[in-house]
């Protein structure tokens, strides 16, 4: 029994509890991109960007709270200043849109050329970033670190394993589930969400029953912004910031958003999940998690590997191509790519 | 007998007057790219040593010596190609101090200094592969192989009595060569390597690196990447999850920015980095920081590695490369009468009267197998929150 217990330790603690952060993190990341293609019907590149962008005002004012000695310790101070990086980020949104992508809109073009457009929006946020922060680590992370450490817990339970849980990741998934239900019910219940799906099913017929097509576009790209501001702070939070890596981020949402099913928010959920554990489960070694689960003298002698970490990424891409080729709606059926 | 005085005395000035000349120092590192904040100090260090021959007015009958800098950006062959041709074929370099990286350096050797005849000096190239690559005897480093770092951190390891160990390292030439060297040489002496896993630098995440890495388990987790990079990001992870507790860093992991970076935790962890604890270290110290730079991370083996050519060059009574390569083995290495920094000029002295050298200089110079350095190596064990020296080996 208690080697039994010990293996689903070890799991928790090298897959379970990071696959879960992992997750919520490209779920709230993939529920932007999902909701951009759903109303204005295009896939937003600068998305991964945009976090970047929204992560770097939270953390300058992060810093300024910092060394006015704010602090609401044993939560990151970055808390605090996340709605701040938050109107930041709204606002470039917002003047993305009003400069670049209305234009467009006016012209009704392609969704290729909203693409395009979006890749340019992209590099300038790009440059941006690089140009106020630098393109270097920073940590703003500050606070208790630890919820359960994996020494403290070793002791408490006489257990061989020890489960750590970070506050970051702790928080990750307090946050996502409260965004989550949020976003759900402002879509359901309330007007302008009503409107922004009426928008989504049916462009004409919406426009027909009097909805303001601006309106919805406007309220689209504040929670957009929103959104990609509280994943890209929750990543931070959790690993580090660097503006480099919000740029490879883009591929894994891409990712999560189309297997669950392009502008289908459930979907983006599940997608976000899907590719965060088969990165982890898949080149996770289960030598020692084997050898506690199964008697004695079966215990293997190999890593029992089934791909080396350097393959991570590749991982998900492998899901993203079968998705395509066997439902290229999605797993919960969304708008076809 | 006044008049022979006078004339021997003209006959003296006429022949160094035409033996004179201007000879021009490659001094070829990445003064941009990965490791841009070191070159500046490497390239201090050759340079102080050119000042000082040239200064010295003893070499080839008060020959002038003057660097030309170019820039190999450490990871993108074609620039360092290109920058290399520039300064051998329109500056007319008569050798290089240089290049840094081993992946540029080896593009540098192959496509230019082999086809042109030029000496290269390499103070910072520590790829294993570079022992055996085709030369035609051009090619020399004052900095070690990797090969010699893993036998001497496998040392480390048996003094330390760790049998088993989970390896990982970055995923370019320093690592992989590095990894291979400490894996086979481990093995060797009876250790057991769990894993040897790459990894990427500057990504944010490396939960599942550690997770394959703690899979395997060991005693140890040793390091070879990057301080600054994935390496910090890897015990980092590590030390989170509780995987490992004790770390083994290479000569990529020393610095002062690691220890402040993780805390207490990386307390009782230990390395190697290339250092010696002959006078001549302290020396070169005292110098650079009169000079006004650091005595930093390879700017004493750039030292060494001008002066290595300027000897050699007066051993050889020429300042052309084909002369010198085979001079400088023989200055470098005993017999002869020990050379440190500063003393450059007694050292042409002695060569001009025909004497011979043993070039000791800033790093312990003594080189071996194709010309390149034996190494010496600092042992460091992180205490208090410091990098601290244990012994010297």
């Amino acid at each position: 029994m208690d080697g039994i217990l010990n293996a689903l330790i070890l799991l928790s603690n090298f897959v379970i509890v990071p696959g879960i952060a992992y997750g919520s993190q490209l779920a709230i990341g993939a529920l932007g991109v999902t909701l951009v293609y759903g109303i204005l019907r295009f896939s937003n590149f600068a998305h991964g960007d945009t976090m970047a962008f929204g992560t770097m005002a939270t953390v300058l004012l992060t810093w300024a709270l910092q060394s006015w000695g704010v602090s609401i310790s044993p939560f990151p101070t970055a808390l605090l200043a996340l709605p701040f990086g938050i109107i930041c980020t709204i606002l470039v949104c917002l003047a993305a849109d009003r400069w670049v992508y209305r234009f467009y809109r006016r012209e009704k073009a392609a969704p290729v050329v909203f693409l395009i457009a979006s890749i340019g929006v992209m590099f300038v946020l790009n440059g941006l970033v690089r140009f106020i922060i630098g393109p270097d680590d920073q940590r703003f992370a500050d606070g208790e670190r630890f919820i359960m450490k994996a020494r403290e817990f070793k002791r408490l339970t006489h257990f061989n394993e020890g489960i750590t849980i970070k506050t970051s990741q702790g928080l990750t998934v307090v946050t996502a589930a409260i965004v989550v239900i949020a976003l759900f019910w402002f879509l359901k219940r309330s007007r302008a969400g009503k409107s922004m799906r009426a928008f989504s099913d049916n462009e004409d017929l919406a426009l027909l029953s009097g909805i303001n097509p601006e309106r919805v576009v406007m309220i689209t790209w504040i929670i957009a912004a929103a959104l990609a501001t509280i994943a890209g702070v929750l990543y931070g939070l959790d690993k580090s910031f660097k503006p480099f890596t919000y740029f490879q981020l883009l591929l894994p949402i891409f990712a999560s958003a189309i297997v669950g099913g392009l502008g289908n928010p459930l979907g983006a959920i599940a997608g976000g999940f899907m590719i965060a554990f088969s990165e982890v489960t898949v080149t996770y070694a289960y030598k020692k998690f084997l050898a506690y689960a199964l008697p004695g003298d079966w215990a293997p002698q190999g890593l029992v590997q089934l791909l080396s970490t350097d393959y991570k990424f590749a991982v998900s891409f492998v899901i993203l191509v079968l998705v395509l080729l066997l439902r290229p709606t999605g797993i919960f059926g969304g708008k076809a790519v | 007998m006044k008049k022979l005085l006078v004339a021997s005395a003209i006959a003296v000035l006429i022949s160094t007057a035409v033996n004179a000349e201007t000879i021009k120092l490659g001094v070829i590192l990445g003064y941009t790219g990965p490791i841009e904040s070191l070159t500046p100090d490497m390239a201090a260090g050759a340079e102080l040593a050119i000042k000082e021959v040239s200064m010295s007015g003893a070499l080839l009958g008060g020959s002038k010596v003057i660097s030309v800098r170019g820039d190999t950006t450490c990871t993108d062959s074609a620039a360092a190609t290109a920058a290399t041709e520039r300064l051998v074929t329109s500056d007319n370099i008569n050798a290089i101090v240089g290049g840094d990286c081993s992946g540029v350096t080896t593009a540098m050797l192959q496509n230019v200094a082999l086809a042109n005849g030029i000496v290269m000096v390499s103070p910072s190239a520590t790829s294993p592969a570079l022992s055996s690559i085709n030369d035609d005897g051009l090619f020399f480093r004052t900095a070690p192989s990797d090969a010699r770092q893993g036998q001497v951190l496998t040392a480390v390891l048996k003094d330390k009595g760790i049998k088993s160990a989970a390896l990982t390292y970055t995923n370019n030439d320093y690592g992989k060569g590095l990894a291979d060297s400490i894996k086979t040489n481990f093995e060797k002496s009876g250790g057991k390597i769990t894993i040897s896993a790459a990894h990427e630098d500057g990504k944010a995440d490396y939960s599942a690196e550690v997770g394959a890495l703690a899979a395997a388990g060991g005693q140890v987790l040793i390091v070879a990447g990057y301080l600054d990079q994935g390496g910090k990001g890897i015990i980092q992870a590590a030390l989170d999850a509780g995987a490992f507790e004790k770390f083994v860093l290479p000569d990529g992991m020393i610095g002062d920015s690691l220890p402040m970076a993780i805390g207490a935790d990386l307390n009782g962890s230990f390395g190697t980095v290339p250092g010696t604890d002959s006078p001549g270290a302290a020396k070169f110290a005292e110098m650079a920081k009169a000079a006004g730079f650091k005595a930093g991370p390879f700017a004493s083996e750039s030292y060494d590695a001008a002066a290595l050519i300027l000897l050699a060059m007066q051993a050889a009574g020429s300042s052309k490369s084909k002369m010198l390569k085979d001079k400088i083995m023989s200055v470098a290495n005993a017999p002869g009468t020990k050379i440190y920094p500063g003393e450059l000029a007694k050292g042409l002295k002695i060569l001009a009267e025909g004497g011979e050298i043993d070039y000791v200089g800033a790093s312990a110079v003594e080189l071996i197998g194709s010309g390149e350095s034996a190494g010496n190596y600092r042992e460091i064990l992180v205490s208090g929150g410091k990098n601290t020296t244990a012994r010297f080996r």
